[in-house]
């Protein structure tokens, strides 16, 4: 990506003390309408969603650890302010706990932490403009995702089923169980708060999108872009596409459960099936919208510290077009066991396999960028590293999984729940820690540890491996997914991927350690602070940027190679 | 009035053109997320998509020619649950030429002792039999109301199109399994009851 860089360098350090008038503090974070400040509260709030998400996740890793009902009796006794509660409600607090952690971990961290924050911070950054197209739009799409979370955390205190309180239903929401397996208002709250999640991400990627076209600096050619700004391209054409039809299909649940209709129903002519093809020809396209823009971050964080653009930057751009076109077209794979003919099994194990096509031209091209590059390791760049191997075992598995007759077999079982773990849980989340790292200071202004950067990766790397790995094992032989007991022949590998977990959750510390320290002992981080493999615009601007940035728009020439 | 509408649209290049085109290709795909629901129903009874079976009218059955193998079906009954009714086959499995029409007999009994509604789903299996499964007519094709404790047998009269021997994926098939389940109706007043499950 050719800038000019020096050229900005002395302009931006300079003029920020003298233009910078930032609002007051109520209307500065509360009726923001800058993309960074709104960036900074997409990654405040995602942090604060993942910790919960997060939690949940402790809570039912430590029931696993061994056979039978520990703590699950006691947890729903304390959420329903200490009445007692029968064997129904502890189970019933299962199905509540897992789809909580699903929806938060997909709605509530992935999405608003790498596309409302990453991307609101750097898109418009990246490619010379001043700010979002619609600001105020960004404003309100920050806003309803917060409200979204407020009415999923609140649908966890009213009545869900017989059972007792929340929402039972998994994150697929799947009918009968969510329409009237499920009869408490806790199902609404939980489905009102996709509509909410659902209605902030279409203005978000209408705004990316209009953005991005519309308002590119001089010379920032679509085919210049920085591959970070495609990924969001793609991602927001994704949103686009895939959350009108799930907000269809919720809505149609919504009236099904509580004004008569029977969309899903077969007693009145509908279809239970219906809804998992609704459902999945969203599900799966959401997948690539949590995973694409971490590919645009690794892309960027591979080229900087290898000090040499990517390699093969059309192919780069065009796989991730690729991935998100197919990505539409694969979406039964979810759906093997349902009853499908075999030849739409083979239909749907063909089209999913050649998603591997553009993802393995990813792959290889940020190996083919390392190779023969200058390569310098510093903590964003072994994140990147611990991405690629990560996303390359979820990888494999996927590819295990295409095939509808191995489905058959191991189908809503763990091996699954390790496979969609290692691509987004150890996937997207390593990306999204190596942005953190690549990015902190220039957001905040102040350098974190490296030191500290290091150690969290390494604990970390070697947490979640113990969590999912093992998770490998137990789905071959065949110990199911959403439960909280399990056959005894099962405890070892349990126990293994609860000790996992503690392990992870040190790491977190030690993250929540670096963010302290950054803020209180962090040196001063100048404008591009990685040296000369880092090209892209938001180097050449003082860090943290100017609270409107480019006094003068950018021009970017090219120098023959990207 | 042309000119007054383009004074409307705004500019070319504009953000907010753009943001518009982008929100107009959002609600298309929002109602084709509703679209769908017909358009799934249409797509099952065309391709006989998940066992979806045909409905022939008397004329078009009484023109199909007999062809020379035969075939057998079987018979599957179910009810949903908490719905209390008997419901069963008369007869196992029915063996007859391909193309020839059958008649088939179901018995339903209200067990309860209200006045229920019900409705039967259906489908064949295998699945890619359902595109050659035909129903001249079928107690499935509309609603059954049963008083308390009454019983009645329903008939179900099909036929297996013979172009089933023509089509390489379906012409080894050996039987077919004809599977009903009834519902309580969605507008039947019991249906309320059944569906509010124990109270908490």
């Amino acid at each position: 990506m050719a800038t000019t860089a020096e050229h900005f360098q002395a302009h931006a350090d300079d003029h920020h003390a003298d233009h910078d008038h930032k609002p007051a503090f109520f209307a500065r974070w509360f009726m923001s309408t800058n993309h960074k400040d709104i960036g900074t509260l997409y990654l405040i709030f995602a942090i604060f969603a993942g910790l919960i998400g997060g939690a949940i996740s402790g809570i039912m890793r430590l029931e696993l650890a061994h056979p039978g009902i520990q703590y699950l009796g006691a947890v729903a006794q304390f959420l329903d302010g200490g009445k007692p509660v029968d064997m129904n409600g502890a189970l019933h607090l299962w199905n509540v706990l897992i789809t909580a952690h699903g929806l938060i971990m997909v709605f509530f961290l992935v999405m608003p932490a790498i596309i409302g924050g990453f991307g609101n911070w750097f898109v418009p950054i990246m490619i010379g403009a001043p700010d979002m197209a619609f600001p105020r739009m960004n404003n309100i799409s920050f806003w309803l995702t917060v409200a979204g979370f407020c009415s999923l955390m609140i649908s966890a205190f009213v009545p869900g089923d017989a059972g007792g309180n929340g929402a039972g239903i998994g994150w697929t929401a799947y009918a009968p169980l969510s329409t009237y397996g499920s009869n408490g208002p806790a199902t609404d709250f939980a489905i009102f708060a996709l509509h909410l999640a659902g209605a902030a991400s279409i203005m978000g990627a209408i705004n990316f999108i209009t953005t991005i076209f519309n308002m590119r600096a001089p010379g920032m050619t679509l085919h210049r872009m920085p591959l970070f700004v495609w990924s969001v391209l793609v991602t927001a054409f994704l949103l686009l596409l895939a959350l009108p039809v799930l907000a269809a299909a919720i809505t149609m649940l919504i009236t099904d459960r509580n004004f008569g209709t029977t969309f899903f129903d077969p007693s009145g002519g509908g279809d239970p099936v219906l809804f998992q093809h609704l459902f999945w020809f969203f599900g799966h396209p959401e997948v690539y919208i949590m995973i694409l823009p971490a590919f645009g971050i690794i892309s960027q964080i591979v080229s900087t510290f290898s000090k040499k653009p990517v390699f093969g930057y059309l192919g780069m751009a065009y796989a991730m077009v690729a991935i998100g076109v197919v990505g539409f077209i694969v979406w039964a794979h979810h759906m093997y066991t349902t009853g499908m003919s075999v030849n739409t099994k083979l239909y749907f194990t063909l089209a999913t396999m050649v998603i591997a096509v553009p993802t393995g031209i990813k792959i290889f091209s940020w190996i083919a960028t390392m190779w023969g590059g200058s390569i310098e390791f510093k903590s964003p760049m072994v994140w990147a590293i611990g991405f690629i191997f990560l996303f390359v075992v979820g990888g494999v598995t996927g590819v295990y999984l295409a095939n509808g007759g191995i489905d058959d077999v191991v189908h809503d079982s763990y091996f699954v729940v390790a496979h969609f773990h290692y691509v987004l849980s150890l996937g997207a989340v390593t990306a999204l820690f190596a942005g953190f790292y690549y990015w902190f200071p220039k957001m905040s202004g102040r350098w974190h540890s490296e030191a500290l950067s290091y150690l969290h990766f390494a604990v970390f790397f070697v947490g979640v491996n113990m969590i999912f790995f093992p998770q490998h094992f137990l789905g071959l032989n065949g110990m199911p997914r959403r439960y909280p007991d399990y056959a005894p022949a099962f405890e070892k590998w349990n126990t293994l991927s609860t000790d996992g977990y503690f392990v992870m959750s040190i790491s977190v510390l030690i993250w929540i350690v670096n963010i302290i320290y950054a803020f209180t002992m962090g040196k001063k981080a100048e404008g591009n602070y990685w040296g000369e493999g880092a090209t892209t615009l938001e180097w050449t601007l003082s860090s943290p940027p100017p609270f409107h940035q480019f006094e003068t728009v950018p021009v970017i020439e090219d120098d023959g190679h990207h | 009035m042309a000119a007054r509408l383009a004074s409307i649209i705004p500019a070319k290049g504009s953000n907010l053109r753009t943001g518009l085109l982008a929100l107009v290709l959002a609600l298309a795909m929002l109602g084709l997320g509703f679209a769908a629901v017909p358009l799934y129903r249409i797509f099952c009874q065309v391709t006989g998509y998940g066992g979806t079976t045909q409905r022939a009218s008397a004329e078009t059955a009484g023109a199909v020619k007999v062809a020379a193998g035969s075939i057998s079906v079987r018979f599957d009954a179910n009810v949903d649950r908490g719905m209390p009714w008997k419901f069963a086959p008369e007869q196992t499995t029915q063996t007859m030429r391909i193309g020839a029409r059958k008649m088939a007999y179901f018995k339903a009994e209200n067990l309860s002792n209200k006045s229920i509604t019900g409705v039967a789903s259906f489908n064949v299996e295998p699945e890619l039999a359902g595109k050659y499964f035909n129903k001249v007519q079928c107690f499935c094709f509309s609603r059954q109301t049963l008083r308390p404790g009454q019983s009645i047998d329903m008939p179900v009269i099909y036929y297996v199109d013979p172009k089933i021997l023509d089509d390489p994926e379906t012409r080894d098939i050996e039987q077919i399994t004809l599977s009903y389940t009834f519902h309580i109706a969605a507008d039947d007043p019991s249906k309320a009851l059944d569906r509010a499950g124990p109270a908490r």
